[in-house]
């Protein structure tokens, strides 16, 4: 029993740690699809805010709840300054996209070794979060279930603004049909900035809550972003719904495969089970209905 | 729309159409320039000049890519071995120089670094290497060129090139003892934790052994894909099975993740204690103090050992490098190559590398760790075996030594409980 509980909570952990990672992608690669290979390095950029923040910050607890502001500030700004420069003169040329955000990421990497230093750094827990719950005899840890916590509440806040707020109904209709969207005077070039903003700075926020769990390494984003992808591929272009599927999906999967098998083995098993699925559901759980016609 | 497309695609397929041509230009020259080397290299014996003030030795280590965390750091200890020779007349009367690569963290440009050391640099010897697939795929290049190699990390074993000179531990001096240790400690069963390459899987194939010959239970044993960030799943089947202790051979940023899990999950150095063999001062600070105190370690130095040669390489380190900057084991194994190599080179009374290993045996020197003694045979260096506990400050204090140095068994022939292992 406690096996299971353990194992179930621990899929739901990794669930929740695969959104946050990803919730952000579902914005700029899902609704404007961008391929942007550096949003592992506003991962990193977030977790490195947090670092900083508790150097100044001396309590733990405080500069936790400091750092996810600042963190998601960070990841935004640094968003924005890449869309501009760079990604928004590349919107028809998805390959090159992806190579010019792959190496603005290698440089934000070694920018992070040479300021930070090779090694991880250390950031510390606020003591509130440390140690565990139990629930029917398995021990959860507090940390796993405050980023828990913090997926949830980034999701609603984020379905939310795209259903009921201006800004939320401008991004869908500019995805759903950009040109037909700028007939009615809405700007897709702020639009575009806005959307990004949100995606990276959700990237700065997720490296925050990974400090409590991981490294703060410059390599931290890396180990995300491959199955941050994978997440907003399975659960569909441009669905959020879909991404929290997904996320909890590979998260249980990943857990019980892991529990019954090896690391490793499990690893190889999600990824083939992806592929088949993606072989029959090419457009992921869900589909986004658009007008346009490409 | 087609017309553009293909536009682009043309574009597309040019752009790195004409990189590849720089880049079969480039390579053209640059293995016409080698072919040079080798030609000159083979025709003399060695093409290392000992005519003038100076004698060349290359440092070859990680300077970019994941593996540059640790490298530079061995990489600064050999420059400080340097500078102190120097400082104090050289060797043989010359002058150190050292011509320093990035290995990249591939071993292939380890590989290639090392023949451009070799051919083209022509240095008298080369310190340096971390993974084991670095030297493995370094070890071919040093033997058909006849030169030397200093290797400065704890590793699997069964290895002994002539070659090259093993200046870190191998499995009798660190996991061997530690496994002593811990059955000393009344512990009966073991849970073992690393991850998937070449040195925990040897690693544990010995323990594995060696816990058969002496009725210690294995009671699980998980492996990581390198880099790996969750542990909760590990941890959770570490709780169940509620063994006596944990042997980790994690590498890298998974020990921080690994160690957090297990501190968050109620786990602690008391009830079930981690043995680490790849965990050193360097790697404590990132995973913090909090999170591993009172855990385990088993390495042959710590920058706490108490000895005068350990103060002066501890002072002379801070003071160059930083105050805030720890030694470890393997910047203290780095530090003593040189001064092995320096030994060796003094009492030939030759930079060539055939008197440099036939004058190897006995060579000795009194390092930070204690006196360290070449064997000829398997060119292993004897070392004493600590088993260290973490403190709050960071630093790893010895809690148990061996009764002396131990010496070098890469094969582990003289353990009979390690038979079955010698076939592979």
């Amino acid at each position: 029993m406690d096996v299971l509980v353990g194992q179930l909570f621990t899929g739901l952990s990794i669930g929740s740690i695969l959104l946050l990672a990803a919730l952000g992608l579902s914005l700029t690669f899902g609704q404007m699809g961008v391929i942007n290979m550096a949003h592992g390095e506003f991962i990193m950029a977030g977790s490195y805010t947090a670092f900083v923040v508790q150097q100044v910050i001396s309590s733990a607890g405080v500069s936790l709840f400091v750092s996810l502001l600042v963190g998601f500030l960070v990841g935004g700004v640094m968003g924005v300054i890449l869309e501009v420069t760079l990604i928004r003169r590349m919107y028809h040329r998805p390959l090159d996209t992806l190579l010019v955000t792959f190496g603005v990421g290698l440089l934000l990497q070694q920018a992070a070794r040479d300021i930070f230093g090779a090694p991880a750094v250390n950031v510390i827990a606020p003591s509130w979060l440390s140690g565990g719950v139990e629930i029917f005899g398995a021990v959860v840890p507090k940390t796993r279930l405050f980023i828990l916590a913090l997926a949830v509440v980034c999701v609603v806040a984020l379905i939310a603004s795209m259903k009921y707020t201006p800004m939320g109904r401008r991004i869908r209709a500019v995805v759903q049909n950009r040109d037909l969207a700028e007939t009615v005077g809405i700007s897709s070039r702020r639009t575009d900035i806005t959307t990004f903003f949100l995606g990276s700075g959700l990237a700065g926020l997720a490296g925050v809550a990974l400090t409590l769990i991981g490294s703060t390494s410059p390599t931290i984003g890396q180990s995300y972003l491959i199955d941050a992808f994978l997440v907003v591929v399975i659960g569909g272009l441009g669905r959020i719904e879909g991404a929290v599927l997904a996320a909890v999906a590979l998260g249980l999967l990943n857990s019980f495969i892991e529990y019954s098998t090896t690391a490793s083995i499990a690893k190889v098993i999600v990824f083939v089970l992806i592929v088949i699925f993606l072989q029959v559901r090419p457009q992921g759980l869900f589909a986004v209905k658009t007008r346009s016609l490409v | 729309m087609s017309v553009v497309r293909s536009r682009l695609a043309t574009r597309a397929i040019a752009a790195p159409a004409a990189l590849v041509a720089v880049g079969l230009v480039l390579s053209a020259c640059g293995s016409r320039a080698g072919d040079e080397g080798s030609t000159a290299a083979s025709g003399a014996a060695s093409c290392v000049d000992t005519s003038g003030d100076t004698i060349k030795v290359g440092s070859l280590n990680s300077l970019s890519g994941t593996m540059a965390i640790s490298e530079v750091t061995v990489r600064d200890s050999i420059a400080l071995a340097v500078e102190e020779i120097n400082a104090d007349g050289g060797v043989l009367g010359k002058q150190i120089e050292i011509v320093s690569e990035d290995g990249a963290s591939e071993p292939t440009v380890f590989a290639e670094k090392a023949e451009k050391l070799i051919g083209s640099d022509c240095v008298a010897a080369v310190f340096g290497g971390w993974t084991s697939s670095s030297r493995k795929a370094m070890l071919p290049v040093f033997e058909d060129r006849n030169a030397l190699l200093y290797y400065p990390v704890q590793y699997e074993g069964l290895e002994s090139s002539s070659n090259i000179f093993y200046t870190g531990a191998t499995t009798n001096q660190q996991i061997v003892p530690a496994l002593d240790y811990l059955k000393e400690q009344g512990v009966t069963s073991l849970y073992l934790v690393g991850s998937d390459y070449v040195f925990p899987q040897t690693a544990n194939r010995i323990i594995k052994a060696y816990a058969e010959a002496n009725g210690i239970e294995i009671k699980g044993e998980d492996y990581t894909p390198l880099g790996s960030t969750d542990f909760s799943t590990i941890v959770n089947k570490v709780r169940t099975a509620d063994a006596d202790a944990v042997f980790n051979t994690l590498n890298g940023d998974s020990n921080v993740a690994f160690f957090r899990e297990y501190t968050n999950a109620g786990l602690n150095a008391k009830d079930m204690p981690v043995v680490s063999v790849s965990i050193a001062e360097e790697e404590v600070g990132g995973i913090g103090a909090q999170n591993i105190e009172g855990q385990l370690t088993a390495w042959n130095y710590y920058q706490t050992v108490d000895s005068p040669e350990n103060t002066s390489f501890v002072e002379a380190y801070k003071a160059k490098y930083g105050a805030n900057k720890p030694t470890s084991d393997p910047m203290e194994a780095a530090y003593t190559s040189v001064y092995l190599w320096k030994n060796t080179v003094e009492k030939a009374e030759s930079f060539e590398v055939d008197d440099v290993i036939e004058a190897a045996d006995g060579v000795t020197f009194d390092a930070p760790e204690g006196t360290v003694t070449i064997d000829g045979d398997n060119h292993h260096i004897t070392k004493t075996a600590r088993i260290g506990e973490i403190r709050g400050d960071g630093l790893i204090y010895t809690v148990w030594e061996s009764d002396g140095a131990i010496e070098p068994d890469p094969y582990l022939e003289s353990y009979d409980w390690a038979s079955s292992l010698s076939g592979n």
